[in-house]
Protein backbone atom coordinates (compact mmCIF):
# COMPACT_ATOMS: atom_id res chain seq x y z
CA UNK A 1 0.00 0.00 0.00
CA UNK A 2 1.22 3.33 -0.78
CA UNK A 3 -0.59 6.75 -0.70
CA UNK A 4 -4.43 6.83 -0.80
CA UNK A 5 -6.28 9.42 -1.60
CA UNK A 6 -10.16 10.00 -0.85
CA UNK A 7 -11.68 12.99 -1.32
CA UNK A 8 -14.79 15.09 -0.99
CA UNK A 9 -14.75 18.80 0.18
CA UNK A 10 -15.89 21.55 -1.17
CA UNK A 11 -13.59 24.18 -3.05
CA UNK A 12 -14.99 27.87 -3.57
CA UNK A 13 -16.74 27.01 -7.05
CA UNK A 14 -16.61 22.98 -7.25
CA UNK A 15 -16.52 19.69 -5.40
CA UNK A 16 -13.31 18.34 -5.26
CA UNK A 17 -14.23 14.34 -5.38
CA UNK A 18 -11.56 11.73 -6.04
CA UNK A 19 -10.57 7.53 -5.10
CA UNK A 20 -7.55 7.14 -6.10
CA UNK A 21 -3.81 4.89 -4.75
CA UNK A 22 -0.82 6.15 -5.96
CA UNK A 23 2.31 3.92 -6.60
CA UNK A 24 4.99 4.03 -3.20
CA UNK A 25 7.59 4.92 -5.83
CA UNK A 26 9.02 7.10 -8.71
CA UNK A 27 7.01 10.72 -9.39
CA UNK A 28 3.21 10.51 -9.57
CA UNK A 29 1.76 13.79 -11.42
CA UNK A 30 -1.24 15.29 -11.10
CA UNK A 31 -1.72 17.10 -14.71
CA UNK A 32 -5.12 19.49 -15.35
CA UNK A 33 -5.71 23.14 -16.36
CA UNK A 34 -5.14 25.86 -13.59
CA UNK A 35 -8.15 25.80 -10.91
CA UNK A 36 -8.64 22.13 -11.46
CA UNK A 37 -8.03 21.57 -8.05
CA UNK A 38 -4.62 19.66 -8.12
CA UNK A 39 -2.76 22.49 -5.90
CA UNK A 40 -5.41 21.77 -3.47
CA UNK A 41 -4.92 17.68 -3.20
CA UNK A 42 -1.30 18.32 -2.79
CA UNK A 43 -2.48 20.54 0.33
CA UNK A 44 -4.89 18.17 1.79
CA UNK A 45 -1.67 14.97 1.65
CA UNK A 46 0.48 18.02 3.46
CA UNK A 47 -1.87 18.22 6.31
CA UNK A 48 -2.19 21.96 5.07
CA UNK A 49 -6.10 21.70 4.28
CA UNK A 50 -8.44 20.02 6.05
CA UNK A 51 -12.24 18.61 5.58
CA UNK A 52 -14.28 16.34 7.21
CA UNK A 53 -14.70 13.94 5.04
CA UNK A 54 -11.17 13.18 3.27
CA UNK A 55 -9.22 9.85 4.04
CA UNK A 56 -5.76 10.00 3.53
CA UNK A 57 -3.62 7.14 4.02
CA UNK A 58 0.59 7.02 3.68
CA UNK A 59 2.18 3.38 3.79
CA UNK A 60 0.75 1.88 7.08
CA UNK A 61 0.26 5.37 8.43
CA UNK A 62 -3.68 6.88 8.63
CA UNK A 63 -3.17 10.85 8.02
CA UNK A 64 -6.52 11.40 7.97
CA UNK A 65 -9.47 9.02 8.72
CA UNK A 66 -12.91 9.68 10.52
CA UNK A 67 -11.44 12.13 14.08
CA UNK A 68 -7.83 10.99 12.80
CA UNK A 69 -5.52 14.31 11.61
CA UNK A 70 -1.93 13.77 11.70
CA UNK A 71 -0.69 17.87 11.42
CA UNK A 72 1.65 18.72 8.94
CA UNK A 73 4.18 18.81 10.97
CA UNK A 74 3.93 14.87 11.87
CA UNK A 75 3.77 13.39 8.57
CA UNK A 76 6.88 13.45 6.40
CA UNK A 77 5.28 14.75 3.52
CA UNK A 78 7.51 17.71 2.71
CA UNK A 79 6.58 20.80 0.38
CA UNK A 80 8.19 22.88 -2.38
CA UNK A 81 6.19 24.90 -3.92
CA UNK A 82 5.79 27.45 -6.60
CA UNK A 83 7.20 30.51 -4.73
CA UNK A 84 10.12 28.55 -3.17
CA UNK A 85 9.15 30.23 0.15
CA UNK A 86 12.87 30.26 1.67
CA UNK A 87 12.94 32.04 4.97
CA UNK A 88 14.13 35.53 4.56
CA UNK A 89 15.60 36.03 7.57
CA UNK A 90 18.40 32.64 6.91
CA UNK A 91 21.34 32.16 5.09
CA UNK A 92 20.88 29.52 2.48
CA UNK A 93 22.57 27.25 4.88
CA UNK A 94 20.47 28.36 7.61
CA UNK A 95 17.34 27.27 5.33
CA UNK A 96 18.57 24.19 4.60
CA UNK A 97 20.17 24.15 8.96
CA UNK A 98 16.31 24.25 9.62
CA UNK A 99 15.19 21.58 7.96
CA UNK A 100 17.94 19.05 8.74
CA UNK A 101 17.58 20.12 12.50
CA UNK A 102 13.99 18.83 12.16
CA UNK A 103 14.67 15.81 10.44
CA UNK A 104 13.10 12.96 12.74
CA UNK A 105 16.40 10.72 12.34
CA UNK A 106 19.76 11.61 10.84
CA UNK A 107 20.37 10.35 7.23
CA UNK A 108 23.20 9.23 5.22
CA UNK A 109 21.37 9.77 1.97
CA UNK A 110 19.56 13.22 3.05
CA UNK A 111 22.76 14.46 4.77
CA UNK A 112 22.97 17.74 3.90
CA UNK A 113 27.13 17.93 2.27
CA UNK A 114 25.57 15.35 -0.19
CA UNK A 115 22.39 17.32 -0.73
CA UNK A 116 24.49 20.12 -1.24
CA UNK A 117 26.97 18.84 -3.56
CA UNK A 118 24.78 16.95 -5.63
CA UNK A 119 22.68 19.65 -6.25
CA UNK A 120 25.41 22.10 -6.79
CA UNK A 121 24.94 24.58 -3.84
CA UNK A 122 28.47 25.01 -2.09
CA UNK A 123 28.69 28.81 -4.36
CA UNK A 124 25.62 29.87 -2.33
CA UNK A 125 25.92 28.62 0.64
CA UNK A 126 26.50 31.75 2.58
CA UNK A 127 24.30 33.74 -0.19
CA UNK A 128 21.28 35.39 1.43
CA UNK A 129 18.06 34.19 -0.22
CA UNK A 130 17.40 37.98 -1.54
CA UNK A 131 20.72 37.41 -3.76
CA UNK A 132 19.47 34.41 -5.54
CA UNK A 133 18.10 34.10 -8.85
CA UNK A 134 14.64 32.72 -9.36
CA UNK A 135 15.98 29.11 -10.66
CA UNK A 136 18.62 29.60 -7.67
CA UNK A 137 16.03 29.77 -4.83
CA UNK A 138 14.03 27.07 -6.30
CA UNK A 139 17.19 24.36 -6.19
CA UNK A 140 17.72 25.82 -2.72
CA UNK A 141 13.64 24.88 -1.64
CA UNK A 142 14.36 21.30 -3.14
CA UNK A 143 17.60 20.63 -1.11
CA UNK A 144 15.95 22.45 1.77
CA UNK A 145 12.85 19.96 1.77
CA UNK A 146 15.37 17.32 1.25
CA UNK A 147 17.94 18.21 3.91
CA UNK A 148 14.68 17.37 5.76
CA UNK A 149 14.46 13.67 5.13
CA UNK A 150 11.15 13.20 3.57
CA UNK A 151 8.97 9.92 3.81
CA UNK A 152 7.18 11.81 0.78
CA UNK A 153 8.21 14.88 -1.59
CA UNK A 154 5.61 17.35 -2.14
CA UNK A 155 6.08 19.76 -5.19
CA UNK A 156 3.63 22.21 -6.66
CA UNK A 157 4.80 23.43 -9.93
CA UNK A 158 8.06 23.94 -9.04
CA UNK A 159 9.01 25.17 -12.25
CA UNK A 160 6.13 27.51 -13.20
CA UNK A 161 7.52 30.68 -12.01
CA UNK A 162 10.69 30.12 -14.07
CA UNK A 163 11.94 31.30 -17.35
CA UNK A 164 12.59 28.66 -20.13
CA UNK A 165 16.49 28.71 -19.10
CA UNK A 166 16.16 28.62 -15.42
CA UNK A 167 13.81 25.80 -16.19
CA UNK A 168 15.78 23.52 -18.72
CA UNK A 169 19.02 23.62 -15.76
CA UNK A 170 16.81 22.56 -13.19
CA UNK A 171 14.88 20.20 -15.13
CA UNK A 172 17.84 17.64 -15.21
CA UNK A 173 18.09 18.16 -10.97
CA UNK A 174 14.24 17.25 -10.65
CA UNK A 175 14.91 14.21 -13.32
CA UNK A 176 16.70 11.92 -11.30
CA UNK A 177 15.65 13.44 -7.68
CA UNK A 178 13.38 10.56 -7.17
CA UNK A 179 15.33 8.06 -8.04
CA UNK A 180 18.41 9.21 -6.42
CA UNK A 181 17.35 9.82 -3.19
CA UNK A 182 14.79 7.08 -3.46
CA UNK A 183 11.78 9.04 -2.36
CA UNK A 184 8.34 9.27 -3.88
CA UNK A 185 7.04 12.42 -5.66
CA UNK A 186 3.93 13.87 -5.95
CA UNK A 187 4.45 16.38 -8.64
CA UNK A 188 1.44 19.17 -9.78
CA UNK A 189 1.74 20.85 -12.99
CA UNK A 190 0.10 22.06 -15.85
CA UNK A 191 2.89 21.59 -18.27
CA UNK A 192 2.93 18.78 -20.74
CA UNK A 193 6.65 19.22 -20.78
CA UNK A 194 7.29 18.25 -17.57
CA UNK A 195 4.29 15.43 -17.70
CA UNK A 196 6.26 13.91 -20.50
CA UNK A 197 10.05 14.26 -18.90
CA UNK A 198 9.83 13.37 -15.19
CA UNK A 199 6.11 11.91 -14.63
CA UNK A 200 6.06 7.74 -14.23
CA UNK A 201 2.25 8.10 -12.97
CA UNK A 202 -0.35 10.82 -14.35
CA UNK A 203 -3.45 11.68 -12.95
CA UNK A 204 -5.27 13.76 -15.43
CA UNK A 205 -7.92 16.44 -13.05
CA UNK A 206 -10.57 18.07 -14.54
CA UNK A 207 -12.54 20.33 -11.99
CA UNK A 208 -11.83 18.76 -9.52
CA UNK A 209 -12.19 15.26 -10.47
CA UNK A 210 -10.18 12.49 -12.05
CA UNK A 211 -10.32 11.87 -15.57
CA UNK A 212 -8.22 9.28 -15.72
CA UNK A 213 -4.81 7.72 -14.30
CA UNK A 214 -2.27 4.90 -15.16
CA UNK A 215 1.53 5.01 -15.67
CA UNK A 216 2.24 7.83 -18.16
CA UNK A 217 3.38 5.87 -21.02
CA UNK A 218 0.09 4.43 -21.24
CA UNK A 219 -1.69 7.57 -20.12
CA UNK A 220 0.15 9.74 -23.31
CA UNK A 221 -0.84 7.13 -25.62
CA UNK A 222 -4.38 6.52 -24.85
CA UNK A 223 -6.49 7.41 -28.12
CA UNK A 224 -9.77 8.11 -26.14
CA UNK A 225 -7.96 11.31 -24.35
CA UNK A 226 -7.27 14.64 -25.53
CA UNK A 227 -3.30 13.87 -24.59
CA UNK A 228 -2.75 11.95 -27.53
CA UNK A 229 -4.97 13.59 -29.66
CA UNK A 230 -3.76 17.21 -29.96
CA UNK A 231 -1.36 18.32 -32.47
CA UNK A 232 1.81 18.13 -29.80
CA UNK A 233 1.02 14.52 -29.28
CA UNK A 234 4.07 12.75 -28.06
CA UNK A 235 5.01 9.27 -26.70
CA UNK A 236 7.48 8.49 -23.95
CA UNK A 237 9.68 5.91 -24.02
CA UNK A 238 12.85 4.37 -21.65
CA UNK A 239 16.36 4.21 -22.94
CA UNK A 240 19.77 3.56 -21.71
CA UNK A 241 22.74 4.69 -23.33
CA UNK A 242 24.64 2.02 -24.56
CA UNK A 243 27.48 3.34 -26.28
CA UNK A 244 28.88 6.84 -28.34
CA UNK A 245 30.41 6.33 -31.86
CA UNK A 246 32.82 9.55 -32.50
CA UNK A 247 33.34 8.38 -36.41
CA UNK A 248 29.49 9.49 -36.91
CA UNK A 249 28.69 11.68 -33.58
CA UNK A 250 26.53 9.07 -32.70
CA UNK A 251 25.06 8.09 -29.51
CA UNK A 252 23.51 4.67 -29.27
CA UNK A 253 20.65 3.59 -26.58
CA UNK A 254 19.06 0.81 -26.00
CA UNK A 255 15.42 0.78 -25.50
CA UNK A 256 12.35 -1.63 -25.32
CA UNK A 257 11.58 -1.11 -29.04
CA UNK A 258 15.58 -1.69 -29.95
CA UNK A 259 18.72 0.26 -30.57
CA UNK A 260 17.89 3.79 -31.24
CA UNK A 261 20.13 6.02 -33.01
CA UNK A 262 21.03 9.83 -31.77
CA UNK A 263 23.24 12.39 -32.65
CA UNK A 264 25.40 12.14 -30.43
CA UNK A 265 25.04 13.49 -26.30
CA UNK A 266 27.14 14.16 -23.03
CA UNK A 267 26.21 11.41 -21.92
CA UNK A 268 27.47 8.76 -19.87
CA UNK A 269 27.14 5.31 -20.58
CA UNK A 270 24.69 3.79 -18.87
CA UNK A 271 22.96 7.12 -18.40
CA UNK A 272 19.06 6.29 -17.67
CA UNK A 273 17.15 8.93 -20.04
CA UNK A 274 13.74 9.00 -21.68
CA UNK A 275 12.94 9.51 -25.34
CA UNK A 276 10.63 11.55 -27.04
CA UNK A 277 8.42 10.55 -29.98
CA UNK A 278 6.37 12.96 -31.60
CA UNK A 279 3.24 11.26 -32.76
CA UNK A 280 3.23 13.33 -36.49
CA UNK A 281 6.82 12.29 -36.31
CA UNK A 282 5.84 8.54 -36.38
CA UNK A 283 5.20 6.73 -39.78
CA UNK A 284 4.34 3.05 -40.60
CA UNK A 285 5.35 0.88 -43.45
CA UNK A 286 4.51 -2.99 -44.08
CA UNK A 287 8.25 -3.73 -44.40
CA UNK A 288 11.73 -2.74 -42.90
CA UNK A 289 13.05 -0.14 -45.38
CA UNK A 290 16.11 -0.53 -45.93
CA UNK A 291 16.59 2.23 -48.35
CA UNK A 292 15.72 5.28 -46.39
CA UNK A 293 17.74 7.54 -44.26
CA UNK A 294 15.82 7.44 -41.64
CA UNK A 295 17.68 5.54 -38.74
CA UNK A 296 15.11 4.29 -35.96
CA UNK A 297 13.06 1.91 -37.42
CA UNK A 298 11.49 -0.53 -34.93
CA UNK A 299 8.55 -3.90 -35.49
CA UNK A 300 5.72 -2.93 -33.85
CA UNK A 301 2.07 -4.84 -33.61
CA UNK A 302 -0.96 -2.61 -34.59
CA UNK A 303 -2.77 -1.60 -31.01
CA UNK A 304 -5.88 0.26 -31.66
CA UNK A 305 -6.47 3.07 -34.24
CA UNK A 306 -8.77 6.02 -33.93
CA UNK A 307 -9.93 8.27 -37.24
CA UNK A 308 -9.12 11.54 -35.49
CA UNK A 309 -10.73 13.78 -39.24
CA UNK A 310 -11.42 12.69 -42.98
CA UNK A 311 -7.72 13.38 -42.99
CA UNK A 312 -6.00 11.98 -39.66
CA UNK A 313 -5.87 8.74 -37.71
CA UNK A 314 -4.22 8.03 -34.69
CA UNK A 315 -2.70 4.51 -35.09
CA UNK A 316 -1.27 3.34 -31.57
CA UNK A 317 1.16 0.35 -31.50
CA UNK A 318 3.32 -1.53 -29.31
CA UNK A 319 6.77 -0.93 -30.73
CA UNK A 320 9.38 -3.90 -29.96
CA UNK A 321 10.82 -7.00 -30.74
CA UNK A 322 9.71 -9.19 -27.69
CA UNK A 323 5.72 -8.40 -26.99
CA UNK A 324 6.30 -8.53 -23.02
CA UNK A 325 7.86 -5.64 -23.42
CA UNK A 326 6.90 -3.40 -26.36
CA UNK A 327 5.98 -0.26 -25.45
CA UNK A 328 3.24 1.86 -26.45
CA UNK A 329 3.57 4.37 -29.17
CA UNK A 330 1.44 6.74 -30.98
CA UNK A 331 1.86 7.55 -35.12
CA UNK A 332 -0.18 10.44 -36.51
CA UNK A 333 -1.05 9.61 -39.85
CA UNK A 334 -3.41 10.02 -42.91
CA UNK A 335 -6.75 8.04 -42.88
CA UNK A 336 -5.94 7.56 -46.75
CA UNK A 337 -2.21 5.95 -45.76
CA UNK A 338 -3.69 3.68 -43.11
CA UNK A 339 -6.29 2.65 -45.36
CA UNK A 340 -4.08 1.74 -48.24
CA UNK A 341 -1.67 -0.40 -45.70
CA UNK A 342 -5.30 -1.84 -44.32
CA UNK A 343 -3.88 -1.19 -40.84
CA UNK A 344 -6.07 -2.89 -37.99
CA UNK A 345 -5.55 -3.87 -34.51
CA UNK A 346 -2.50 -6.85 -34.36
CA UNK A 347 -0.89 -6.59 -37.61
CA UNK A 348 2.68 -6.65 -37.74
CA UNK A 349 4.12 -3.57 -38.86
CA UNK A 350 7.18 -1.18 -38.71
CA UNK A 351 7.74 2.06 -37.08
CA UNK A 352 10.48 4.76 -38.64
CA UNK A 353 10.77 7.59 -36.21
CA UNK A 354 12.12 10.65 -38.39
CA UNK A 355 12.99 12.43 -35.10
CA UNK A 356 13.78 10.83 -31.58
CA UNK A 357 13.89 14.02 -28.45
CA UNK A 358 15.77 13.00 -25.51
CA UNK A 359 16.00 15.19 -22.85
CA UNK B 1 18.52 70.50 38.71
CA UNK B 2 16.77 67.58 38.71
CA UNK B 3 16.24 67.31 43.21
CA UNK B 4 16.14 64.06 44.57
CA UNK B 5 12.54 63.55 44.66
CA UNK B 6 12.78 64.14 41.58
CA UNK B 7 15.08 61.95 40.67
CA UNK B 8 13.26 59.15 42.72
CA UNK B 9 9.77 60.22 40.18
CA UNK B 10 12.05 59.41 37.31
CA UNK B 11 13.51 56.11 38.26
CA UNK B 12 9.77 54.98 39.54
CA UNK B 13 8.75 55.63 35.91
CA UNK B 14 11.40 53.88 34.30
CA UNK B 15 10.53 50.88 36.32
CA UNK B 16 6.88 51.36 35.72
CA UNK B 17 7.58 51.53 31.81
CA UNK B 18 9.93 48.74 31.79
CA UNK B 19 7.77 46.29 34.21
CA UNK B 20 4.47 47.40 32.40
CA UNK B 21 6.69 46.61 28.99
CA UNK B 22 7.28 42.95 29.97
CA UNK B 23 3.97 42.64 30.54
CA UNK B 24 2.73 44.52 27.51
CA UNK B 25 4.87 42.31 25.44
CA UNK B 26 3.53 38.58 27.66
CA UNK B 27 -0.07 39.94 26.82
CA UNK B 28 0.79 41.30 23.37
CA UNK B 29 2.47 38.73 21.24
CA UNK B 30 -0.17 36.15 21.80
CA UNK B 31 -2.85 38.51 21.49
CA UNK B 32 -1.74 40.20 17.95
CA UNK B 33 -0.93 36.78 16.93
CA UNK B 34 -4.27 35.82 17.42
CA UNK B 35 -5.79 39.08 15.46
CA UNK B 36 -3.11 38.85 12.75
CA UNK B 37 -4.17 35.12 12.46
CA UNK B 38 -7.55 34.22 13.49
CA UNK B 39 -10.57 34.29 10.22
CA UNK B 40 -13.01 35.01 13.21
CA UNK B 41 -15.74 37.51 11.96
CA UNK B 42 -15.70 39.15 15.66
CA UNK B 43 -12.45 40.31 15.44
CA UNK B 44 -13.09 43.60 14.90
CA UNK B 45 -14.71 43.94 18.67
CA UNK B 46 -11.20 43.05 19.94
CA UNK B 47 -9.46 45.30 17.90
CA UNK B 48 -11.66 48.00 18.66
CA UNK B 49 -11.60 47.53 22.65
CA UNK B 50 -7.86 47.08 22.04
CA UNK B 51 -7.57 50.48 20.71
CA UNK B 52 -10.02 52.49 22.89
CA UNK B 53 -7.14 53.90 25.06
CA UNK B 54 -5.70 55.80 22.01
CA UNK B 55 -9.60 57.56 21.64
CA UNK B 56 -10.73 57.92 25.39
CA UNK B 57 -9.76 60.25 27.86
CA UNK B 58 -6.99 58.70 29.91
CA UNK B 59 -9.24 59.92 33.21
CA UNK B 60 -12.41 57.90 31.97
CA UNK B 61 -9.97 54.54 32.02
CA UNK B 62 -8.73 55.75 35.21
CA UNK B 63 -12.27 56.61 36.76
CA UNK B 64 -13.59 52.90 35.50
CA UNK B 65 -9.97 51.50 36.65
CA UNK B 66 -10.55 53.32 40.03
CA UNK B 67 -13.56 51.90 41.29
CA UNK B 68 -12.35 48.45 40.32
CA UNK B 69 -9.90 48.56 42.36
CA UNK B 70 -12.33 49.61 45.59
CA UNK B 71 -12.22 46.73 47.79
CA UNK B 72 -15.68 46.42 46.98
CA UNK B 73 -15.30 45.36 43.63
CA UNK B 74 -14.32 41.62 42.89
CA UNK B 75 -10.45 43.03 41.54
CA UNK B 76 -9.92 44.97 43.92
CA UNK B 77 -11.08 42.43 46.74
CA UNK B 78 -9.16 39.73 44.78
CA UNK B 79 -6.22 41.73 44.78
CA UNK B 80 -6.61 42.04 47.81
CA UNK B 81 -7.32 39.03 49.67
CA UNK B 82 -4.42 37.50 47.46
CA UNK B 83 -1.55 40.09 48.93
CA UNK B 84 -3.36 41.97 52.26
CA UNK B 85 -2.96 45.28 50.58
CA UNK B 86 -5.24 47.26 48.18
CA UNK B 87 -4.69 48.10 44.49
CA UNK B 88 -5.87 51.52 44.50
CA UNK B 89 -3.03 54.40 45.10
CA UNK B 90 -0.06 51.43 44.80
CA UNK B 91 2.32 50.74 42.03
CA UNK B 92 0.85 47.60 41.31
CA UNK B 93 -2.27 49.66 40.47
CA UNK B 94 0.10 51.47 38.41
CA UNK B 95 0.66 48.73 36.17
CA UNK B 96 -2.43 47.45 35.50
CA UNK B 97 -3.46 51.10 34.32
CA UNK B 98 -0.48 51.41 32.44
CA UNK B 99 -0.89 47.84 30.62
CA UNK B 100 -4.60 48.94 29.78
CA UNK B 101 -3.25 52.18 28.69
CA UNK B 102 -0.50 51.22 26.49
CA UNK B 103 -1.68 47.79 25.01
CA UNK B 104 -3.02 49.44 22.00
CA UNK B 105 0.66 50.64 21.08
CA UNK B 106 2.09 47.43 21.70
CA UNK B 107 -0.52 45.43 19.65
CA UNK B 108 -1.06 47.54 16.77
CA UNK B 109 3.00 47.36 15.45
CA UNK B 110 2.67 43.16 16.49
CA UNK B 111 -0.07 43.64 14.38
CA UNK B 112 1.21 45.17 11.88
CA UNK B 113 4.44 42.85 11.36
CA UNK B 114 2.45 39.30 11.97
CA UNK B 115 0.11 40.77 9.32
CA UNK B 116 2.96 41.03 6.80
CA UNK B 117 4.13 37.31 7.29
CA UNK B 118 3.01 35.36 4.22
CA UNK B 119 1.21 32.32 5.36
CA UNK B 120 2.70 30.23 2.55
CA UNK B 121 6.44 30.64 4.52
CA UNK B 122 4.49 29.16 8.04
CA UNK B 123 3.11 26.42 5.91
CA UNK B 124 6.31 25.33 4.48
CA UNK B 125 7.74 24.89 7.97
CA UNK B 126 5.34 23.42 8.63
CA UNK B 127 5.95 20.44 5.93
CA UNK B 128 9.32 20.49 7.56
CA UNK B 129 8.14 19.03 10.14
CA UNK B 130 8.25 22.37 12.91
CA UNK B 131 5.70 22.63 15.67
CA UNK B 132 3.43 25.51 15.75
CA UNK B 133 5.29 26.85 19.06
CA UNK B 134 8.34 26.10 17.18
CA UNK B 135 7.38 28.15 13.82
CA UNK B 136 6.11 30.95 16.35
CA UNK B 137 9.96 31.35 18.00
CA UNK B 138 12.17 30.28 14.84
CA UNK B 139 10.17 32.08 12.41
CA UNK B 140 7.68 34.54 13.62
CA UNK B 141 9.47 36.21 15.93
CA UNK B 142 12.90 36.56 13.89
CA UNK B 143 10.81 37.93 10.94
CA UNK B 144 8.57 40.10 12.87
CA UNK B 145 11.93 42.01 14.64
CA UNK B 146 11.30 45.61 13.66
CA UNK B 147 7.54 45.65 14.56
CA UNK B 148 8.70 43.68 18.21
CA UNK B 149 11.29 46.83 18.84
CA UNK B 150 8.65 48.97 17.83
CA UNK B 151 6.25 47.44 20.09
CA UNK B 152 8.52 47.47 22.92
CA UNK B 153 9.54 51.49 22.36
CA UNK B 154 6.27 52.86 22.24
CA UNK B 155 5.02 50.87 24.90
CA UNK B 156 8.18 51.79 27.00
CA UNK B 157 7.60 55.46 25.73
CA UNK B 158 4.02 55.86 25.62
CA UNK B 159 3.74 54.64 29.41
CA UNK B 160 7.06 57.33 30.42
CA UNK B 161 4.45 59.94 29.16
CA UNK B 162 1.36 58.39 31.29
CA UNK B 163 -0.33 61.08 33.19
CA UNK B 164 -4.21 61.13 33.16
CA UNK B 165 -4.47 57.96 34.64
CA UNK B 166 -1.80 58.30 36.94
CA UNK B 167 -3.83 60.89 38.91
CA UNK B 168 -7.07 59.05 39.05
CA UNK B 169 -5.68 55.71 40.16
CA UNK B 170 -2.09 56.83 41.95
CA UNK B 171 -2.46 59.77 43.14
CA UNK B 172 0.56 61.38 43.86
CA UNK B 173 2.56 59.31 46.91
CA UNK B 174 6.47 59.35 46.50
CA UNK B 175 8.21 56.53 45.98
CA UNK B 176 5.11 54.68 45.43
CA UNK B 177 2.84 56.50 43.00
CA UNK B 178 4.31 59.65 41.95
CA UNK B 179 5.88 59.46 38.57
CA UNK B 180 7.88 61.91 36.76
CA UNK B 181 4.68 63.61 34.82
CA UNK B 182 2.67 63.84 37.94
CA UNK B 183 5.75 65.22 39.82
CA UNK B 184 6.22 67.92 37.23
CA UNK B 185 2.65 68.87 36.79
CA UNK B 186 3.27 69.47 40.78
CA UNK B 187 6.42 71.71 40.48
CA UNK B 188 4.06 73.72 37.82
CA UNK B 189 1.19 73.77 39.84
CA UNK B 190 3.64 75.37 42.78
CA UNK B 191 5.18 77.40 40.43
CA UNK B 192 8.77 75.69 40.85
CA UNK B 193 9.32 76.20 36.57
CA UNK B 194 12.95 75.22 37.29
CA UNK B 195 12.58 71.78 38.58
CA UNK B 196 9.53 71.41 35.94
CA UNK B 197 12.00 72.51 33.17
CA UNK B 198 14.52 69.79 34.49
CA UNK B 199 12.18 66.54 34.49
CA UNK B 200 10.27 68.25 31.24
CA UNK B 201 13.63 68.19 29.52
CA UNK B 202 14.82 64.75 31.04
CA UNK B 203 11.16 63.09 29.58
CA UNK B 204 11.68 64.98 25.93
CA UNK B 205 15.26 63.83 25.78
CA UNK B 206 14.50 60.19 26.96
CA UNK B 207 11.25 59.76 24.63
CA UNK B 208 13.34 61.56 21.47
CA UNK B 209 16.50 59.34 22.01
CA UNK B 210 14.41 55.74 22.25
CA UNK B 211 12.41 57.06 19.02
CA UNK B 212 15.30 58.17 17.03
CA UNK B 213 16.67 54.27 18.05
CA UNK B 214 13.75 52.73 16.38
CA UNK B 215 13.70 54.48 13.35
CA UNK B 216 17.47 54.86 12.67
CA UNK B 217 17.78 51.17 13.31
CA UNK B 218 15.11 50.28 11.16
CA UNK B 219 14.10 53.41 8.86
CA UNK B 220 13.41 51.05 5.98
CA UNK B 221 10.98 49.35 7.77
CA UNK B 222 7.09 51.37 7.87
CA UNK B 223 6.08 49.41 11.12
CA UNK B 224 6.14 53.12 13.44
CA UNK B 225 4.14 55.04 10.33
CA UNK B 226 0.52 53.33 10.72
Amino acid sequence: MSLDLSLDMQRDDFALQMDIRLPEQGVSAFYGPSGCGKTSVLRVIAGLDRAAKNQVHFQSAAWQHGDTFVPAHQRGALLVSQHSDLFPHLSVHGNLQFAAARAPRSSTRFALNEVVSHLGLAPLLDRSVSKLSGGERQRVAIARALCGVPDLLLMDEPLAALDSVAKQSLLPYLEQLSRHFDVPIIYVTHSLDEIAQLADYLVVMSRGAVAYHGPTAEMLTRLDAPLAQAESAESVVPAQVVAHDAEYGLSYLDSPMGRVSLVQRPLPLGAEVRLRIAARDVSITLEPQTGSSILNVFPAVVDSMMRLSPALTLVRVLAGEKPATAVPVVARITSLSANRLALKPSKSVFIQAKSVALF
Amino acid sequence: MLSDSDITALILTLKLAAISTLILMIIGLPLAWWLARTQWRGRFLIEALVALPLVLPPTVLGFYLLIAFSPNAWLGSWYQQLTGSQLAFSFSGLVVGSVLYSLPFVVQPLQTAFSAIKSDLLDAAATLRASPTDRFFSLVLPMARPGLIAAMVLGFAHTLGEFGVVLMIGGNLPGETQVASVAMYEHVDTLQFGNAHALAGALLILSFVLLAGVYATHKRYSVLRW
